[in-house]
């Protein structure tokens, strides 16, 4: 461990002690920096709550064959997409027995499992924790740059040659230095989670799964008008339900995030699922859903930004991914602060190196290629008015109305497609959106 | 589904039995809270009298906002979940001081 420059109490102070913080912390700590995390909560993970699923392949690099020791619940091996009206349900739903085996591909976790599991590896590296101490602001030179943080401990600043703010969606630091523009509510959903105890093998049976597999069910249409999605993840002995919402159509809509749940779980497709649960705890948190549109920017002088704090999360409807862009951009904060310090550059152009990491990976590669997707899913035709227009066009499709001949597809779904209110341009604009998105 | 909101459903469904009977007092309970005395969020409720859209009162996910009889709005921060919803839906500038409550304090998730 390298000595800290006079004046100073270390090299890298991590802010937040979620998954880009540990791997940022990990990955500096490793390379014999002398890193102090900082976390508000009385544990790394205490804080945090999402809805279900990670995907740890980054951690390939980091910590080798992580899957024996992490603390998952499920492995998940089944992916369906649900779409639901009052009335009626459709489920495109894959499974795959890969997923099951080494390396497995996702995984549902409790976050603060995760979190205080991967935290355990940043301080196995080397690096020191500071729990229960919360950031109040950035203490800044006469140039501008960050040069540590104030905290509400008694004497409580901390000096650093950089910072890494970890420090979740709500990001008070990234907004501090002016990394963000400005602040919609329409950039945001709140997620809102029941979890639910079964025993595990009415798990198992319910959703057809054993050996400790798991399902992801994610859900189109069943959050009572308000645009946004449910979802459905088995843990082991528990069951993570809940809905994310977004903001301003949450509160225009007079419907409280509570009785939303409830009106999903009543769902004739979603109630047996559910049926005789117990809550064990009810918990909620802001999501960044904007992607691209809403991203800072991602360094100044001595402050780079990682995780949800940067808006590093991935809400493109099928894919619902953010633990692991977290865990990458944490890891590649790390990373580009080690070849400053070597440079001994830790200004914009020294800290660089984050952003050509994030552009030239997934982190930034998916948001790109991704960029239309989360407006699209979130749009008011596809939250309120396709998933009757094609579950009434699946219906009549399966109906037998004998003695009448059966109609043709074609003639349904124009049929549909009017009853819908839905208009030909508008479709055939949101066909081509999506197409390009996702194709 | 209606491009409405479903108003049609039967009442009962909203009704606490619906979800086995929990009142939302017991629904909190379920969560971890280390309260601290001083409140993480002041609420100006001089700024909040004038408001008759009240988006912090629908959104927020613990309901601690609630309307008064005279206009205003009580806030209670001890059962926060710190999330950010009720300042990123408020519209007016003002109304809402938000801040972490000091380390070591407020939700606090479980592990298993």
């Amino acid at each position: 461990m390298s000595t800290p420059t006079l004046g100073l109490d270390c090299d890298v102070i991590v802010v937040g002690g979620g998954p880009a913080g540990s791997c940022a912390a990990l990955v500096a700590a490793r390379a014999g920096l002398d890193v102090v995390l900082i976390e508000r909560g009385p544990f790394p993970g205490s804080k945090n709550m999402y809805g279900g699923v990670v995907y740890p392949r980054i951690l390939d690099s980091l910590i080798p064959e992580w899957w024996l020791e992490a603390p998952i619940q499920r492995w998940v091996t089944r992916r369906s997409t649900m779409l639901l009206t009052d009335t009626q349900a459709m489920t495109v739903d894959f499974r795959s027995e890969a997923w099951g085996r080494p390396p497995y591909n996702g995984a549902t976790a409790f976050r603060p499992d995760w979190d205080f599991w991967l935290a355990g590896h940043a301080e196995a590296a080397g690096a020191q924790i500071l729990t229960s101490t919360t950031v109040t602001g950035l203490i800044r030179d006469a140039s501008g740059a960050v040069v540590g943080v104030h905290t509400d401990r008694p004497d409580g600043d901390l000096r650093a040659r950089v910072v890494i703010a970890c420090d979740g969606v709500n990001s008070f630091l990234a907004k501090e230095a002016g990394l963000y523009t400005h602040t919609d509510a329409k950039h945001f959903t709140l997620g809102v989670k029941e979890t639910l105890a079964l025993p595990e093998e009415v798990i198992d049976e319910r959703f057809n799964v054993r050996d400790r597999q798991g399902v992801d069910i994610e859900i189109l249409g069943g959050t009572s008008g308000v645009n946004g999605g449910g979802f459905i993840y088995t843990n082991l002995d528990t069951l993570a339900v809940g809905v994310v919402l977004k903001l301003p159509a949450l509160a225009a809509q007079k419907a409280r995030p509570e009785d939303i749940i409830a009106t999903l779980k009543a769902h004739p497709a979603i109630a047996p699922l559910v049926q005789g649960a117990e809550l064990k705890e009810y918990s909620a948190h802001v999501i960044p859903e904007a992607g691209l549109e809403m991203m800072p920017k991602m360094t100044m002088p001595g402050m780079l930004v990682a995780g949800d704090a940067a808006a590093l999360c991935l809400a493109a409807g099928i894919w619902l991914e953010g633990v692991n862009f977290a865990m990458a951009s944490g890891m590649y904060a790390g990373e580009a602060v080690i070849e400053a310090i070597k440079a001994g550059d830790l200004g914009s152009k020294g800290l660089a190196g984050y952003e050509r990491r994030l552009r030239d990976t997934f982190v930034l590669r998916d948001h790109r290629k991704l960029r239309r997707a989360p407006k699209l899913v979130l749009s008011d035709r596809v939250q309120h008015l396709y998933p009757a227009m094609v579950a009434n066009t699946v219906e009549r499709m399966f109906r037998v109305d004998n003695p009448a001949p059966k109609p043709g597809v074609r003639r349904i779904l124009r049929e549909e497609r009017k009853r819908a209110g839905v208009k030909l341009s508008d479709l055939a604009r949101d066909g081509w959106n999506g197409f390009r998105s996702f194709g | 589904m209606s491009t409405t909101p479903p108003t049609n459903r039967p009442t009962e469904m909203l009704e606490p039995h619906a979800w086995g009977g929990m009142s939302f007092q017991e629904r909190m309970a379920t969560a971890e809270f280390r309260i601290h005395h001083e409140p993480h969020i002041v609420v100006d409720g001089s700024v909040c009298s004038d408001c008759s859209t009240r988006e912090c009162v629908v959104a927020c996910p613990a309901s601690l906002f609630v309307p008064t009889s005279d206009g205003g709005i009580v806030f209670n921060h001890e059962q926060c979940f710190e999330c950010g919803t009720c300042y990123l839906v408020c519209n007016r500038e003002g109304a809402i001081s938000w801040n972490y409550p000091e380390g070591g304090h407020g939700i606090v998730f479980r592990r298993t």
